[in-house]
């Protein structure tokens, strides 16, 4: 096979190359916008993808037939185009007849989950968060003794993980392994604070106001002194990266994904 | 003899017209379109009994869910007691259920007074927390004139109410002492109240028979006058929340937060476009509109989520955008949606029950763009809301309609939506670049 989306330069196996093969992978990983382009966010996929490899996760990507799962734009008020994108992913998904997919962002979680099913596309989804517990949980990996140690963490809920879908343990059960402090700001889980990048607010300048969401959320993050803020979506990532910047903290306050803890954790 | 009569016809009055006014917003909300809200009879049971019944949410805020407990248990077990009254009323009896009931008659008013006296503290603390202590969610500007009226009449009106109470029962126990009160004497000395067993003979002790009799009436048509006129207001004040909470929280989405619907009618059109011979329903006869202009465009839930609101504020005290001092505010999304739908309902009373095009519209009308595109989307007012509304759903609704009647997005926001129809992504990069992340693996 000779196709654009086997013959490709990437170490990483998609859905293509699997068929091509006539196998099957046991989970597909779904990257998203951000973490294919961003360069933040692509840092954060690497670490899942070197999480996957070390326990051993035959898993794939869509590669270059992957694309938005339209939350953006419905969250925007833009249904036609989210159905347009929707029925177009579906109609590859359903093609290679994909059964679980795990998601590098809780926005393609939701969609994916919530979202497709209403329009033919039934998987069972799961968030990387999910994904690490289940691998922990099964010992698929293990952490022994941490270079995390001492360090503070205080994890900020995203909403489309949270609150949105009552996801608010996995995470926190992830980050149990590392041994590190973990702290809780005063709105956390059901009452955490949006990071003000939701509701495709992430592609807008904000409203007028006397201050941004993410200076509001970074301060009570700050408030706590943590060492890292963690966080579980690469729209967080960003505003809490931009939040602590403003409050010029970079040196001594990282904000990290729970994938990049575990990753840094077993030294990947 | 007469006094009944008057019992008779004041209490019909006041229930008939509570009824007119019932129906007049069951009416309206019914102009809102069909959503499916009655499947999982089992699981909505249970969410009402826990939630409107048990204030389950409302403890996520300890001290005003217990100040609102004390009201709210006050105001629901009073309701036995004023089957009484109604009784008495009626037949121009007094305490018709003492001799039968004895001594669980007692515990039950006695019962009711206690609570009554933690339902006068807590309203007190409630209008202290409105208008001395200002917490800032209770002095909000879209509070500004009427609805900041209307709280604190509901207020100074149980105040009132209870002090009626107090009036009857605690006159009546010093008559009942002296053996001149109306209710049948069980040579016991005393009616045994709790509260009005001390408080009477402390307020009224040194009173004429005659003066105890009057205070006594004064209380128990007070009462009754109280009751019904309350009854009578919760159609136009935000107090209704006592009677709708219970319907609302029943009617609540049992689905997760984060799923929002997907248009039908899109989806008729999108598949058109996949496949010209695909089958879909034939379009409906009536102009079809995508999102929501005005509360005719919304569902029939989201229109008793606004007649439900009660405007604690527990929302907008959670919005992100609210709290960094953005327009929006979720709690006026319901107070507008609920104003605009009183006002389609006056137009429609005035025309035979027929709206007739007035030029205006909930979108623009009352709610602005800005505050729409101020939301995150976050679910923090849907999951504040002690009564299960859904602020949200509205927001949008209303952008739906901004986007794609009106194609009114923000210039950045219709930006993005291009990239995503090229590229299949928010920003621009091509999709053939997908991969590229990988490559220094």
């Amino acid at each position: 096979m000779d196709s654009p989306i086997t013959n490709h330069q990437s170490p990483i196996r998609t859905m293509a190359d699997y068929l091509a093969k006539g196998e099957v992978p046991e989970i597909l990983f779904w990257v998203g916008c951000a973490g294919s382009f961003d360069d933040r966010a692509k840092k954060i996929t690497k670490a899942i993808v070197k999480i996957l490899n070390y326990a051993n996760v035959k898993f794939a990507v869509l590669g270059t037939e992957e694309s938005c799962t339209g939350d953006p734009a419905k969250r925007a008020g833009n249904e036609f185009l989210f159905q347009m994108q929707a029925m177009n992913n579906i109609t590859v998904l359903n093609g290679y007849e994909v059964k679980k997919i795990v998601t590098g962002c809780p926005h393609c979680f939701n969609t994916l989950k919530n979202e497709y099913p209403s329009l033919g596309g039934n998987y069972e989804v799961i968030h990387h968060t999910q994904l690490l517990q289940e691998l922990l949980d099964s010992k698929r990996i293990t952490i022994e003794g941490g270079s995390f140690k001492g360090k503070k963490i205080t994890f900020h809920d995203p909403c489309y993980l949270g609150r949105a879908n009552d996801v608010y343990e996995a995470p926190r059960q992830v980050m149990l392994n590392l041994d590190a402090e973990l702290t809780e700001m005063k709105r956390s889980r059901a009452n955490g604070l949006c990071c003000g990048a939701g509701g495709a607010q992430m592609f807008k300048e904000a409203e007028k106001g006397n201050k941004e969401v993410n200076i509001e959320r970074t301060e009570e993050a700050l408030s706590l002194n943590p060492d890292i803020i963690a966080v579980g979506c690469p729209f967080c990532n960003t505003m809490m990266t931009d939040g602590v910047k403003n409050f010029n903290k970079e040196q001594t306050v990282k904000v990290l994904d729970v994938a990049e803890l575990i990753a840094q954790a077993k030294d990947l | 003899m007469i006094s009944s009569i008057i019992f008779i016809i004041l209490f019909s009055a006041g229930a008939v017209w509570f009824t007119i006014n019932v129906l007049k917003i069951r009416r309206n909300i019914l102009i809102g379109k069909e959503i499916d809200r009655k499947d999982n009879p089992s699981q909505r049971w249970k969410i009402m009994t826990l939630v409107a019944l048990g204030q389950k949410k409302m403890f996520a805020r300890p001290i005003p869910a217990i100040l609102h407990l004390f009201l709210y248990s006050a105001f629901v077990i009073t309701q036995i007691e004023l089957i009484e009254i109604v009784c008495d009323g009626a037949v121009g009896s007094h305490r018709m259920f003492r001799p039968a009931l004895g001594g669980f008659y007692t515990f039950l008013v006695s019962f009711i007074e206690i609570l009554s006296v933690l339902a006068f503290i807590g309203t007190i603390a409630f209008l202290s927390r409105r208008n001395l202590l200002k917490v800032p969610r209770l002095v909000k500007s879209e509070l500004n004139g009427w609805p900041k009226l209307d709280a604190n009449f509901i207020l100074l009106g149980e105040l009132t109410l209870i002090c009626f109470i107090f009036m009857m029962n605690g006159a009546d126990e010093v008559l009942y002492s002296q053996g001149l009160s109306h209710a049948e004497n069980l040579n016991d000395g005393s009616l045994g109240l709790a509260i009005s067993s001390h408080l009477g003979p402390m307020l009224f002790g040194g009173m004429s028979p005659e003066s105890l009799h009057i205070v006594e009436r004064i209380g128990w048509w007070g009462h009754i006058a109280m009751v019904l006129g309350f009854l009578n207001y919760l159609p136009y004040s935000k107090h209704f929340h006592i009677l709708l909470a219970f319907p609302n929280v029943y009617f609540s989405n049992l689905l997760a937060k984060g799923k929002f619907t997907n248009l039908e009618s899109v989806t008729n059109e999108v598949k058109l476009m996949f496949d010209p011979n695909a089958v879909v329903p034939p379009p409906s006869a009536e102009p079809m509109r995508f999102g929501a202009k005005d509360v005719m465009d919304l569902s029939w839930k989201q229109l008793l989520d606004a007649y439900t609101c009660t405007e604690c504020g527990r929302c907008t005290s959670s919005c992100p955008a609210n709290i960094t001092g953005k327009l929006l505010s979720p709690r006026k999304i319901m107070m507008d949606t609920r104003d605009r739908l009183t006002e389609v309902g006056k137009n429609m009373d005035a025309n035979k029950g027929e709206f007739k095009d007035d030029g205006k519209s909930l979108l623009t009308g009352y709610i602005t763009p800005e505050e729409l595109w101020a939301c995150t989307s976050c679910n923090a007012c849907v999951q504040e809301c002690p009564v299960n509304i859904d602020p949200l759903s509205i927001i949008i609704d209303m952008r739906r309609y901004l986007v794609m009647e009106q194609s009114a997005a923000p210039t950045e926001l219709n930006m993005m939506f291009t990239n995503i129809e090229n590229n299949g992504a928010p920003w621009q990069f091509a999709q053939a670049d997908r991969l590229k992340w990988s490559e220094d693996l």
